[in-house]
C-alpha cells in the first residue's frame, strides 16, 4: 500500500547544531540529513554553517567545505564536479538535483539537502541505486544489431543522429526517476522516467536492429505504463531533458504498431 | 526489499517474470472511450437540458426514440467500461499488497459490471415501454 508516512525507524528527529565558523563574514546555514546504519539511531537533520567566503558557490562546494571543515564523517557520492558523472544527485531546496550544479544563491533561507526521495538510504545523502542500475541493465543499453557488422561504423544519416538529441545527454542521475510518484509506488516493476527514457534512446537509433524485441520488452502494465504524465521527471531533470515526452513516444509506437 | 530476494541478483529482481506482453490495449482503450465518453455526454447534456420540466410521458417518449436509446446505451456502455479500466490503473498505483489487489480488481470488475447491466436493463425497459 502506498505510505504517507515514515516508518517510525525513519522519522526524522533534530539533530546536532554544529558551531558557525569563527570571524566568518557571510554565512549560510544549511541542513542536513544524516543517517548512519551503524548507530542504531533514527535519522536527524543536522545544522551547519558555512564561510562562503571560503569556498565555491556551488551546494556540492559547500557539501565539500563541511565535510573537509567540520565533520569528515558525512557521507556523499560526488565525482567530476561539473554536472556530467550524475553523481552528486540529491535533494536540494525540495527538488531532486545535482550539488555540483546548483548554485547557493539560487536558494534563499537555509539550504535544505536530503538524499533523493524514496530510495533506500546507504548513508547520510548516499541513496542505494542498485535496482535503478539493473533496471538500466535490464533493457540492454547497447546497440543491437543481425547484419553482418560493416568493414566501418554502422552508418546514421544527420536527421536520424539528431533524433539522439535530448536523450544521449542523460547521465543517469535519477534525479527524475526518484521524482515520480509511480516510480516511488512501483518503482520495484515501473522501469521509471530515466530507464525508459534510455530505452527510448536505443528504439529511435536508425542502426539498431532489435526494436520489436525492445518493444516488447516494454509491453508491460508495470515496466512502460505506471507512466501517467505526472511531468515531475521534466521538471526536475538538471539537464533539462523531458524523459515524458520520450515515454510518450515509447507510447505512440505501442500503438502504431498495434493499429 | 522482502527477504526472499536476498540472494537473487539485482538483474534477477529487475527482469523479474520478464513482460506481462499487455499494456497497450489497455492504454488504447482508456483514450478511444474517453473521446467517445466526451462526444457523448454532450449528448447526453443537451438532452438533459432539452428535457427539463417535460412530463414522465414526455421523457419515456424521447427515450424510446431508436435514435436517443442507442445513443444513450452508447454513453452507458462507454462511460462504465472508461470507469472500469481508469479504477483497475488507480489500483494498480496504490495496492500493493498481492491479494487486498486481486480482491480490489475483482471488486472494480463486479461494481462496474453491475453498475452496466442494471443501468442497461432500466434503458432498454424504458425503450421498450416494458
Amino acid at each position: 500500500m502506498v505510505q504517507l508516512t515514515l516508518p517510525k525507524n525513519s522519522k526524522i528527529k533534530a539533530g546536532k547544531v554544529w558551531p558557525k565558523p569563527e570571524g566568518a563574514a557571510r554565512v549560510r546555514e544549511f541542513r542536513i540529513y544524516r543517517w548512519d546504519p551503524e548507530d542504531g539511531r533514527n535519522p536527524r537533520l543536522d545544522t551547519f554553517f558555512v564561510d562562503v567566503d571560503d569556498c565555491g558557490p556551488m551546494v556540492l562546494d559547500a557539501l565539500l567545505w563541511i565535510k573537509n571543515k567540520v565533520d569528515p564523517t558525512l557521507a556523499l557520492r560526488r565525482s567530476c564536479r561539473e554536472g556530467i558523472c550524475g553523481s552528486c544527485a540529491m535533494n536540494i531546496d525540495g527538488m531532486n538535483t545535482l550539488a555540483c550544479t546548483k548554485g547557493m544563491e539560487e536558494i534563499s533561507g537555509p539550504i535544505k539537502v536530503y538524499p533523493l526521495p524514496h530510495m533506500n538510504v546507504v548513508k547520510d545523502l548516499v541513496p542505494d541505486l542498485t535496482h535503478f542500475y539493473a533496471q538500466h541493465k535490464s533493457i540492454e543499453p547497447w546497440l543491437h544489431t543481425s547484419s553482418p557488422t560493416p568493414e566501418t561504423e554502422w552508418l546514421q544519416s544527420h536527421d536520424d543522429r539528431q533524433k539522439l538529441d535530448g536523450l544521449y545527454e542523460c547521465i543517469l542521475c535519477a534525479c527524475c526517476s526518484t521524482s515520480c510518484p509511480s516510480y516511488w509506488w512501483n518503482g520495484d516493476r515501473y522501469l521509471g522516467p530515466a530507464i525508459l527514457l534510455q530505452a527510448y534512446r536505443w528504439l529511435i537509433d536508425s542502426r539498431d536492429e532489435a526494436t520489436g524485441e525492445r518493444l516488447d520488452n516494454l509491453e508491460d502494465p508495470f515496466r512502460l505504463y505506471r507512466c501517467h504524465t505526472i511531468m515531475n521527471c521534466a521538471q526536475t531533470c538538471p539537464k533539462g531533458l523531458n524523459p515524458a515526452k520520450a515515454i510518450a513516444e515509447i507510447k505512440k509506437m505501442m500503438v502504431e504498431r498495434q493499429i | 526489499m522482502s527477504k526472499s530476494f536476498r540472494f537473487q541478483t539485482p538483474l534477477k529482481q529487475a527482469r523479474g517474470f520478464g513482460s506481462g506482453k499487455s499494456g497497450t490495449t489497455h492504454f488504447w482503450q482508456q483514450r478511444v472511450t474517453g473521446v467517445a465518453a466526451l462526444l457523448l455526454s454532450l449528448v447526453y447534456v443537451v438532452l438533459l437540458v432539452k428535457l427539463q420540466g417535460d412530463d414522465y410521458p414526455t421523457v419515456i417518449a424521447t427515450l424510446g426514440n431508436p435514435f436517443v436509446a442507442v445513443l444513450m446505451l452508447a454513453f452507458l456502455g462507454v462511460s462504465v467500461w472508461h470507469m472500469k479500466i481508469g479504477m483497475q490503473v488507480i489500483i494498480e498505483d496504490y495496492v500493493n499488497q498481492p491479494m487486498l489487489r486481486v480482491l480490489a480488481l475483482m471488486a472494480n470488475s463486479f461494481f462496474s459490471a453491475l453498475v452496466g447491466i442494471a443501468s442497461a436493463v432500466a434503458l432498454i425497459k424504458i425503450t421498450f415501454g416494458a
